[in-house]
Parts: structure tokens; C-alpha cells; sequence
């Protein structure tokens, strides 16, 4: 009786605060670092997009630090499941035909689409993370078709540190070069705009992080259905 | 396409609120993924095709399969 008082008085409390948030409406003007952006964004670093050039160059760091978060929670999982690792494995069922046959088809242009994402952030929308994901979901389709393929670990885990590696690295070069990490223009010829080879460092960034994103989230795929394989063998 | 968009939001409203009643698990993390679909194509009526992908991507394909994962795993400990 006295949780659901205290739980409808939350509500109407937090109903109250977003109606006072929406009935303020949005404000006529941008602040000056937000007019800077839209106005600047895409002429400063030459990218189509306005939501590339926020993401990569201006408030790269973020990404940055969304990137570690990422792989601190991969390496959360894979220490609190590292206990099935050792045990032996039953062979899991096998998938049925159709699975299997419609993986076949789709891994391939799913692998290509989601290179096609990073590759083009700054042309198109989408970018590293989005680009990983769509990677995370062809590997995760090819495991479950083929449920006794191993994915090749040291591969995947070389794939990972390289590219966050080379993340720093750009962004140092950015600092040793013009003075502020991951900076763009000065470091790298920024290019013809809405060219494939322009925009500076950007598309090396979201190659990079895409790499990272989509070996990460395979890696993490990987050790939760193994787990669970293991964990139906029994 | 403004009542596309009011007819979708209603039935992602539907989907939330059957994904908290309804009384079996998988039913609920279905319902879950059907609301990030519903959203993802919302994102991208309201002008935000990147916020679409990642909500298509994460919340729909790899969550739900996440969560399913989760729910074979435990049901056989019990």
C-alpha cells in the first residue's frame, strides 16, 4: 500500500517537472558555442553532415570516452562469464536449413553494408557506431546458423586494440600538430566537399571506431551464446 | 503521413504498456523490440536518420536477442 503511494507520487511528481520542461517550449535563440556549430559545422571540416562534424571533430572526446565505456561493459561480461569457458562443450543443435541458407545469403552484403556506414559517415547518415552494429548483427546472424563455428578470437581482439589505438593516435597527432586533440583542419588536407577522400581526419576516425564497435559487440555476441551453449549441453 | 505517424505512436504506446502487463517474458522482450522498431522509424519521420540506425541496430536486433539469451539462461537454472 505504501510503495504504491510513494510510486504514484513519483509519477505525478516527474509529470509535473516534463510539463514544466515542454510548456517552457524551446528557446528562440542558440547559445554561442550552439550557433557556432550549425553555422561553421559543415563548412569548418567539410563534412555533409552537421551531425558528423559535432560527433568527430567538436565533441570528439565524448566519443571517445562512449567508446571506453563500451569496451569496459565487453570486459565486464566476458569476466563474469569467463566460468564457462573452460568447461567442455556438447555439440548444440544444429540450425534448420532455412537459417542456415538465409544466413548464407545475408552475412555477406550485411558485413559490406555496415562498412559502407562507417566508411561514408561523413557523407551519408550513420557513422562508427552505427556501422559496428550492423556488423554486430551479421556475425550474430552467422552464429546462428552455424552455432559450431568458432570466431576467431586473437583476430578480433587485434582488430579491437588497433583500431582504439589508432583512435588516440589521431587524436594526438591532432594535439602534437595544431595544439588541441583531435583537432581536424591543419592536420590532415581536408579535400573536396562530399568527396569519399575529404572531411580530414574524420572518416579515419569512424573507420576506426566502426572496427572497434563491431569487433566488441561480436566479441560480446560470442561469449554470451557460447555460455548459453554450453549452459544447454548439460 | 501525419496520421501514419499519430497511428504509430499510439501503437508504440500499446506496445510499452502491453510490454509491462503482459504476463509471460517472451511476450514482453517481443513487445520491447517492437517499440524500438516503432521508434526507429519515428526517429527517422522526425528528421534523424542516424538515431534511427542505432535504435534499428541495438535496440531491436541486439538487445532483444541479448535479453533473450539472458531468459534461456536463467529459466534452465531454476
Amino acid at each position: 500500500m505504501i510503495g504504491r503511494v510513494v510510486t504514484v507520487a513519483v509519477l505525478v511528481g516527474l509529470a509535473v517537472v516534463s510539463w514544466q520542461i515542454v510548456a517552457g517550449g524551446t528557446p528562440a535563440e542558440l547559445g554561442d558555442v550552439s550557433r557556432h556549430y550549425v553555422e561553421r559545422g559543415v563548412i569548418e571540416n567539410r563534412a555533409s553532415t552537421l551531425v558528423t562534424s559535432v560527433v568527430v571533430n567538436y565533441r570528439g572526446l565524448d566519443t571517445l570516452g562512449e567508446v571506453a565505456v563500451l569496451f569496459l561493459s565487453v570486459s565486464g561480461v566476458a569476466f563474469v562469464l569467463r566460468r564457462f569457458h573452460g568447461e567442455p562443450s556438447a555439440p548444440p543443435t544444429p540450425s534448420s536449413e532455412i537459417v542456415r541458407t538465409g544466413a548464407r545469403l545475408l552475412v555477406g552484403p550485411m558485413l559490406l553494408f555496415g562498412i559502407y556506414i562507417f566508411v561514408h559517415g561523413h557523407l551519408t547518415p550513420g557513422g562508427g557506431f552505427q556501422g559496428g552494429a550492423v556488423i554486430a548483427s551479421a556475425v550474430l546472424l552467422l552464429l546462428l546458423a552455424e552455432r559450431d563455428r568458432p570466431l576467431p578470437h586473437a583476430f578480433l581482439s587485434w582488430l579491437e586494440s588497433t583500431s582504439g589505438a589508432g583512435f588516440v593516435i589521431v587524436g594526438l597527432v591532432g594535439l602534437a600538430v595544431v595544439g588541441s586533440f583531435l583537432a581536424n583542419r591543419g592536420v590532415a588536407g581536408l579535400g573536396e566537399w562530399n568527396r569519399l577522400f575529404s572531411a580530414g581526419v574524420i572518416p579515419i576516425v569512424y573507420t576506426l571506431t566502426g572496427l572497434k564497435v563491431g569487433s566488441e559487440l561480436a566479441t560480446l555476441l560470442d561469449i554470451m551464446m557460447r555460455g548459453e551453449r554450453k549452459e544447454g549441453g548439460r | 503521413m501525419i496520421a501514419a505517424d499519430v497511428i504509430l505512436c499510439v501503437l508504440t504506446l500499446a506496445a510499452a504498456v502491453a510490454a509491462v502487463v503482459v504476463r509471460g517474458l517472451l511476450s514482453a522482450i517481443i513487445l520491447v523490440g517492437v517499440v524500438s522498431l516503432f521508434a526507429s522509424y519515428l526517429f527517422l519521420r522526425m528528421g534523424a536518420p542516424d538515431v534511427a540506425m542505432t535504435e534499428a541496430a541495438i535496440g531491436s536486433a541486439l538487445s532483444t536477442v541479448i535479453f533473450l539469451v539472458a531468459l534461456r539462461r536463467t529459466r534452465r537454472k531454476s
